[in-house]
């Protein structure tokens, strides 16, 4: 596997005189995003490679910052995986699309900017694929708060109201009460420690 | 001008919401559809009515936990999935597997393939108005397969069977005659489906040349299982990676020509050919030994003993949807730091735009049927 992704790395830093790679755990990172669109188009054509099936499109949140990680093979040549991988700061994380180049990457995409708010530039449709429109935050986050859905706020309470529900009054009052002082209705993280 | 202008200029345009509480949707499934006339000028398809984060569920209990939510996603086939967690959870941890139990896995897997082919075969033609005789005959067998399931692991579609090194269960005699005579009557099923509706002219009017799916499309838009082998891409995992000891095993991919839902109905039928001459060698050949690795035993009395080291493993089978890829990072600790599921039914409906375009109202429907999907696994 290593030799694999070695061969992978030396062919682009021929093809791509200045470009920043670096080997991961079997895995390429491209050090600047931007590069991603200049270095798929080149593994997709290049007949060394042939990297024609875009198989999995997914995220992780490393608390410094995010990464998203691509696993591509090649149907024709029946080698792979093949891991690129790029990092972004967690505040403001844009990616170049690979949907124009990848259409296997246009549902993968929606997915990881819908449960981390990546941004792919340059896809077609980018609209969050599970969750509803309006929904705020990005659960997969690791800093991501879940909201208790038994307890009501003072402003679900208005859009209930406002949508010709009847909520009760004891659920008023204690919306009220939490409007008052000043917390929101949050789920209690699982208290069981990541011990080692 | 949107497309939506462009047509309404023209004449009549219709804007229909297909699901998400629709009988052929399989499940809670909705597609946003232009229609000019009869005619599909725009596909749209939502998801997330299902939707349980169960990756964000996964971050939260441990290796081992996450074993019984797999059975949840793709619900027709709860081993399938149970085998390519089990099996990436394996390369992360480098555990091996005895030979007894990977057979015990591949005779498993194999029949969840029966079962899922076969039942796909029956909704679809459901979906095309044959109302509930075919799919009747063919959860007839299901029902079999469901029944040795009961017996040997417990639950009927939940089964939560495998275990990292091994399988939880020996088979024992009484099962193996179960499935060996399931296994021997097999062939006489596909016989008389085949005789009800590979030539049947209605079928075949109403499948052939619709839906088709070119072949770089299918690679491009990273379609993968039965729908991409009907469109004549040569594509097996079981053949290409040989993981678990499918090397050892004789058998042959079948392949379509056109890519049409006609060549995906008969890609299924093949293919179920192909599992009982695959299960017939494997229960010929089913050596004896330790159903699970004895190094494990401290992993099942306590699941927070599963500390695989730091780092990532990307592990994938060929579950009968498709290419099923489970993607795991370990930060050394019991619980897994990211757990990904790269699921056939979500990635299989990339190309389903541009398999309906130019189609008719009433061929979505079989269409979607014939891509095969389980909602469970499309929205995890």
């Amino acid at each position: 596997m290593p030799s694999m992704i070695n061969s992978l790395k030396d062919a682009l830093e021929k093809k791509f005189p200045g470009i920043k790679l670096r080997i991961l755990r079997d895995s390429l990172l491209l050090e600047d995003p931007q590069d991603l669109t200049r270095v798929a188009q080149h593994v997709k054509e290049s007949p060394a490679f042939r990297l024609d099936y875009l198989s999995s499109v997914t995220a992780s949140d490393f608390l410094d910052y995010l990464e998203t990680i691509y696993h591509f093979y090649s149907m024709e040549k029946k080698s792979g995986p093949w891991v690129l991988r790029v990092r972004v700061p967690r505040e403001n994380a844009r990616v170049p699309s690979l949907t124009p180049l990848y259409q296997s990457a246009e549902l993968q995409e929606r997915e990881a900017y819908d449960l981390f708010g990546i941004l792919y530039e340059g896809h077609p449709d980018l609209r969050r694929l599970f969750l509803w429109e309006g929904f705020e935050g990005h659960p997969l986050l690791k800093n991501y708060e879940q909201e208790n859905a038994d307890t009501l706020e003072a402003r679900d309470v208005e859009w209930l109201e406002a949508h010709g529900v009847k909520v009760p009054e004891t659920m008023k009052k204690n919306a009220a009460e939490l409007k008052a002082s000043g917390k929101r209705a949050l789920v209690e993280k699982p208290t069981e420690p990541r011990q080692a | 001008m949107t497309l939506l202008d462009e047509i309404k200029k023209d004449g009549e345009i219709l804007e229909i919401n297909f699901g998400p509480q629709h009988p052929s949707t399989h499940g809670v499934f909705r597609m946003r559809v232009l229609l000019e006339g009869e005619t599909v000028r725009e596909l749209k398809p939502v998801m997330g009515y299902l939707h349980r984060n169960q990756e964000q569920i996964a971050e939260n209990t441990t290796y081992a936990g996450i074993v019984g939510f797999t059975d949840r996603m793709d619900y027709i086939n709860a081993l399938s999935n149970n085998f390519s967690y089990c099996l990436t959870a394996e390369k992360l941890a480098s555990i091996e597997v005895p030979e007894r139990a990977a057979y015990i896995r591949i005779i498993m897997a194999e029949l969840a393939r029966l079962i899922n082919h076969s039942a796909a075969v029956g909704f679809l033609l459901n979906d095309l108005g044959s109302f509930f005789t075919p799919l009747l005959y063919a959860l007839r067998e299901r029902e079999r397969i469901l029944d040795v399931f009961e017996a040997v692991t417990g639950s009927r579609m939940m089964c939560n069977y495998f275990r990292f090194g091994g399988v939880k269960r020996d088979l024992d005699e009484d099962s193996l005659a179960a499935i060996k005579t399931i296994v021997r009557k097999f062939p006489r099923f596909l016989d008389e489906f085949e005789t009800l509706l590979t030539s049947n002219e209605i079928l075949c009017m109403r499948c052939q040349n619709v839906g088709v799916l070119p072949a770089d499309l299918a690679v491009n838009a990273g379609i993968t299982g039965p729908t991409l082998r009907a469109s004549g891409v040569n594509y097996d995992i079981r053949k290409i990676d040989r993981y678990g000891l499918y090397d050892r095993f004789d058998f042959k991919v079948p392949l379509g020509k056109k890519g049409d839902v006609y060549d995906r109905y008969y890609i299924r039928i093949l293919e179920m050919r192909e599992s009982v001459k695959i299960l017939e060698q494997a229960l010929q050949a089913l050596p004896a030994g330790d159903f699970i690795h004895p190094k494990t035993a401290p992993l099942l009395r306590n699941p927070r003993n599963f500390k695989p080291p730091v780092g990532e493993a990307y592990g994938r089978t060929e579950s009968p949807k498709g290419e099923l890829g489970f993607y795991l990072v370990s930060d050394g600790t019991p619980q897994p730091w990211r757990c990904h599921v790269r699921a056939p039914s979500l990635i299989n409906l990339s190309a389903l735009e541009a398999m309906c375009l130019g189609q008719k109202i009433a061929d979505i429907m079989i269409i979607l049927g014939s891509i095969d999907i389980v909602l469970g696994e499309t929205d995890r």
